[in-house]
């Protein structure tokens, strides 16, 4: 099947119209990439949505905004504008100029990056599928498949890239990223975090704020890559990324505004019987979504990760802001120690293999921006209660924490004391049901569910009543 | 080890007999002489002397030209006596200060050279009715025993001092490692405990007990050693039936041109990326050359006849290659030219099998492939626009430890394309025993059968690829940055590792002798050259001639 009119179907800054290659990938990719946003894709049937679409990079751009059908949305293809002086900032490499092409000593190690990272993309979209049905407005459903799309859209991205830069074997890949699904038993997402369904709204708030950020790091460190096709594509997706970050921090603001609405009306925190979200349950899907994202970032000591940064693949968080030699040949840093006593101390380890925790604590620090915001509102409403991330080592899989058990307060216990306390820490079946009966749509112009607030601004200027969404 | 100004110099391959340093040739109508003689100042290096008929390298290159000349020169010959002009030594084997002085690279080149040369002595024996004799008018120790078991017979003077032996192991801590150990057991027969007890005995064995052992065929007296080598020779010879002229083939010195990383040949044009560490090798059927209408013809156009021309180049091209670009581990090869002719020359070889040119020649093509099978170079053929590697010039692809093949979209008429022949299916078998195209199917006998049945078929990129012929068909598209990525991901691998996965990837199925030895007992002696037992400060190798035993790293590993 031939695609008519390249330029206008898939906007692009990457010459699709004349680049061969290209177009020959996309001819048998894209009708498949329909195909699986049809079966994968929001369940809840709509006529158009108003979405925001990128037509080029430049200011006005990127985000031009119009109701559209979603599977005619305009998925296109972006890199952030070439620098064409850009050198190698950091590893083996620096100060060569960065690579256009991709090396062979790293084409395996590159894929391979893409991959992780494109295989989320896709993911999310089938996490969040269901969540149309129960949209507390059509303000959130819009937003929601704005994020819908955009993922689409970063697949496209990392597609892109496997379809420009890695030949045949980029081209299987980019089919096994239609492939693979969500919580299949067969042929599950790469990451275990992205195999779990997003069940309600307040799980995908929780998502958008922690989960997304987690990409945001990880696409800001590939934004270092001294594969310059790479690093231009994750730079202009991170524009995308943090729109989804502030559906998810004004998301969860609402909901605690909420919350505090309802308990100063009743005079109670007990709230959840007059329809809002009782704080301790916020403070239990935090809890849930911050200790399995920290998880993403892997093992606090990775010789992937030293690798990939000596080969210039992946850098660090704003590597050139960094006040040092970009080689850490010899830097230390000090990093959390497991004794043989099962005691948290610390030790020092070269910085070289402590990357991805210094990542993580960099992502930690970002997430307690939104924390504060939020405890903004409970001061603001004179509540007795803040929200708070739980301790690094609280409920955790991956890393050295995974071999104990804490407290949300970093607590040492055993792993009897964790499982019969543990609907205190994190969302009990009770607290979930609770949050799924909830979950009614609010399909009406102008009118919100129970349990949040309305935004205090609109999409583009437009007001909070105005039709995002038209259903099918 | 080595100086730095001792490796920039080249070793040059090609040698005028005029010039002969350490060998003389006799002819004397249906027996040839080789008379080891060795120029003890005549190192292909500085720094050891060649002392007893002791050999390096450049000896090496002098013998692998006579035994080059005896048969395309002197198709007449039936017998080669191989004997010394020294008094009471026949040969005392490689040198050891050259050994204990060079690198490991060179050391394990330098094998590999010898190796090849011992085979074709015996290739010559069998296939062309040139027997060799070896005739031990003195001691034959270590290199110098394994030079006389690649012939066919070995007479030693009984003199009661004379005597053959393995000392590699009791005085130097290493092996007879250039066939030596391979040929006492699976050529002549010595049973394994009679060649424990031979191979650790450093003064050998002679007289009659070399003879019950089977280490010898004859033991000749003293007096009248020259008249009965001679007999013995010419008896040998009016037993060998065989129709050559008493004229052949002369060679005259290849037409070569260095310039930095440019080596050319009429036929071959070899270009060398240092970055990349590869070299583009590309063989050329030039336009206007075509197959000669008979074997006649082409025995008339003698050196020049294409075919004979152009092994000669890629044999010279694989051993320049070998031992002066040892970091350049890539080959990428490419054939230009009508690839119908090669057919066409093709057949005319196959169809004369019986004339001792059309023999030698399909011979000299089978020993030269071989070369590549043994090669510890990555080995890539790119097919690609006016492809000409077909039929045996396709053997070389088969040889490749990877075949890419662009399949042209924008002009399918003429999409790079190859055919087989005849000559894929047998004549010029690998070390193994086997077809390349056997090796390849190993265990897939369907797929070989359907192989064999598209002889002759013009076979395009995705036919290739059905058939299991190459490793990748790109189209236009993809070839150009598929081939670029498979050739930087190669020169970032460590280059022993590669040398490993080849080499085992390469030979399949049965062994043989010539695979034992290049395999079984090549890989331990190069082992153990690299351990200190042998090669360390305190190392048998280094400390030989000291007056110093080694000193041994207990462990056995």
């Amino acid at each position: 099947m031939a695609i008519a009119n390249y330029d206008e179907k898939i906007p692009n800054n990457v010459d699709l119209g004349e680049d061969r290659r290209l177009k020959r990938a996309l001819e048998s990719w894209q009708p498949n990439f329909i195909n699986w946003w049809k079966q994968m894709g929001p369940t809840l049937p709509t006529e158009d949505v108003y979405l925001r679409t990128a037509v080029n990079v430049g200011r006005d751009g990127w985000a031009q905004f119009g109701h559209v059908a979603m599977e005619e949305y305009r998925w296109g293809i972006f890199l952030a504008e070439r620098d064409r002086d850009r050198k190698i900032a950091f590893g083996a490499h620096k100060g060569e100029e960065a690579w256009q092409q991709v090396p062979g000593e790293y084409r395996s190690d590159l894929q391979r990056l893409i991959v992780i990272q494109g295989d989320t993309e896709p993911a999310s979209v089938e996490q969040q599928r269901n969540l149309g049905l129960t949209a507390p407005s059509l303000y959130d459903l819009r937003n929601l498949f704005q994020v819908n799309v955009e993922e689409g859209r970063h697949l496209w991205a990392m597609v892109y890239l496997l379809h420009a830069y890695f030949g045949r074997e980029g081209r299987e890949e980019a089919d096994e990223l239609l492939l693979r699904n969500s919580g299949s038993s067969d042929s599950p997402r790469i990451l275990g975090a992205f195999n779990e369904e997003t069940p309600d709204w307040l799980s995908f708030f929780m998502f958008t704020y922690f989960t997304d950020r987690d990409g945001k790091y990880q696409l800001g460190t590939l934004k270092e890559s001294a594969f310059d096709p790479l690093s231009r594509t994750c730079e202009f997706m991170l524009k995308e990324e943090s729109h989804h970050m502030f559906v998810g921090t004004t998301g969860i603001d609402r909901v605690v505004r909420r919350s505090c609405e309802v308990m100063a009306e009743h005079d109670t925190f007990d709230i959840a019987q007059y329809g809002a979200i009782p704080l301790a349950i916020i403070q239990k899907y935090l809890n849930f979504h911050y200790s399995v994202s920290l998880d993403l970032f892997g093992s606090e000591i990775s010789t992937n990760a030293a690798n990939y940064f000596t080969t210039g693949l992946k850098g660090r968080w704003a590597e050139e802001a960094q006040g040092d030699d970009h080689l850490l040949g010899s830097s230390v840093v000090e990093i959390e120690h497991l004794t043989e006593g099962g005691q948290i101390t610390s030790r020092e380890v070269s910085a070289l293999t402590a990357l991805n925790h210094t990542l993580r604590n960099e992502y930690i620090a970002d997430c307690q921006n939104g924390v504060t915001r939020w405890n903004r509102v409970l001061e603001e409403f004179g509540v007795d209660f803040r929200l708070s991330l739980p301790a690094t080592s609280f409920n955790r899989k991956v890393g050295i924490f995974s071999a104990i058990e804490t407290t949300p307060n970093g607590q040492i216990i055993s792993a009897e004391a964790f499982e019969a306390a543990k609907e205190n820490y994190l969302p009990s079946d009770g607290d979930k049901a609770f949050v799924r009966s909830l979950m009614r749509p609010v399909y009406e112009t102008g009118k919100i569910a129970s349990w949040i607030a309305p935004p205090i601004k609109g999409i583009n200027s437009q007001p909070f009543d105005y039709e995002y969404v038209h259903l099918a | 080890m080595e100086t730095p100004s001792v490796t920039s110099k080249r070793v040059d391959f090609q040698v005028d007999p005029n010039s002969y340093r350490h060998l003389r040739l006799k002819i004397d109508g249906e027996v040839a002489t080789i008379e080891i003689d060795i120029d003890e100042d005549g190192g292909i290096k500085e720094g050891y002397e060649l002392k007893m008929n002791s050999y390096d390298l450049g000896v090496d290159i002098e013998l692998y030209d006579i035994t080059q000349r005896l048969r395309f020169s002197y198709p007449q010959v039936k017998v080669v006596v191989v004997t010394s002009a020294k008094e009471k030594i026949f040969c005392a084997g490689a040198n050891i200060k050259m050994l204990a002085q060079s690198s490991h690279q060179w050391k394990v080149n330098f094998c590999k050279f010898t190796n090849e040369t011992r085979l074709g002595i015996e290739d010559a024996t069998t296939n062309s009715s040139q027997v060799y004799i070896a005739a031990l008018n003195g001691v034959a120790a270590g290199g110098g025993y394994e030079l006389a078991l690649a012939c066919d017979k070995i007479l030693l003077v009984d003199d009661r001092s004379s005597a053959v032996s393995l000392p590699e192991i009791p005085l130097l801590g290493v092996l007879p490692g250039t066939g030596g150990l391979t040929r006492v057991v699976d050529k002549r027969f010595v049973r394994r405990d009679l060649a424990d007890y031979f191979a650790t005995k450093p003064e050998g064995v002679g007289g009659k007990k070399a003879l019950t052992m089977k280490l010898i065929d004859e033991l000749i007296p003293k007096a009248t050693f020259g008249d009965d080598v001679a007999k013995y020779a010419s008896q040998l010879a009016s037993s060998i039936e065989k129709i050559a002229p008493s004229k052949g083939v002369e060679f005259s010195p290849l037409k070569k041109v260095i310039d930095q990383d440019l080596i050319s040949y009429d036929y071959v044009k070899i270009v060398i990326n240092r970055a990349l560490r590869y070299a583009e090798i590309t063989i050329n059927l030039p336009d206007g050359i075509t197959a000669p209408t008979s074997i006649e013809v082409a025995k008339g156009q003698g050196e020049n006849f294409y075919l004979l021309a152009l092994v000669r180049q890629l044999d010279d091209a694989i051993l320049e290659l070998r031992t002066n670009e040892a970091e350049i581990g890539t080959w990428v090869i490419r054939g230009k030219g009508n690839k119908d002719e090669i057919i066409n020359f093709d057949n005319l070889i196959l169809d004369n099998r019986s004339d001792w040119f059309a023999n030698e020649v399909l011979h000299y093509l089978k020993r030269t492939i071989k070369r590549f099978d043994v090669t510890s170079r990555s080995l890539i053929t790119l097919i690609e626009k006016d492809n000409l590697l077909s039929g045996s010039l396709f053997e070389i692809a088969l040889s490749s430890d990877r075949i890419y093949h662009l399949i042209d979209t924008e002009d399918e008429t003429s999409t790079p394309s190859f055919a087989l022949s005849k000559m894929n299916l047998g004549p010029l078998p690998m070390g193994n025993g086997l077809t390349r195209l056997e090796s390849r199917f190993f265990g897939d006998v369907t797929s070989l059968e359907k192989v064999q049945e598209a002889i002759s078929k013009v076979i395009d990129g995705d036919l290739a690829l059905s058939l299991g012929l190459v490793t990748f068909a790109p189209d236009d598209i993809d070839y150009e940055d598929e081939v670029r990525l498979c050739l930087e991901e190669r020169a970032a691998f460590n280059p022993d590792a590669l040398t490993g996965m080849e080499a085992n990837n390469r030979f399949v199925g049965p062994e043989t002798m010539e695979t034992k030895i290049f395999a079984r007992l090549s890989a331990w002696q190069n082992w153990i050259f690299y351990r200190p037992n042998a090669s360390g400060e305190e190392g048998a190798l280094r400390r030989y001639g000291s007056g110093i035993r080694g000193n041994f790293n207990k462990e056995r590993i």
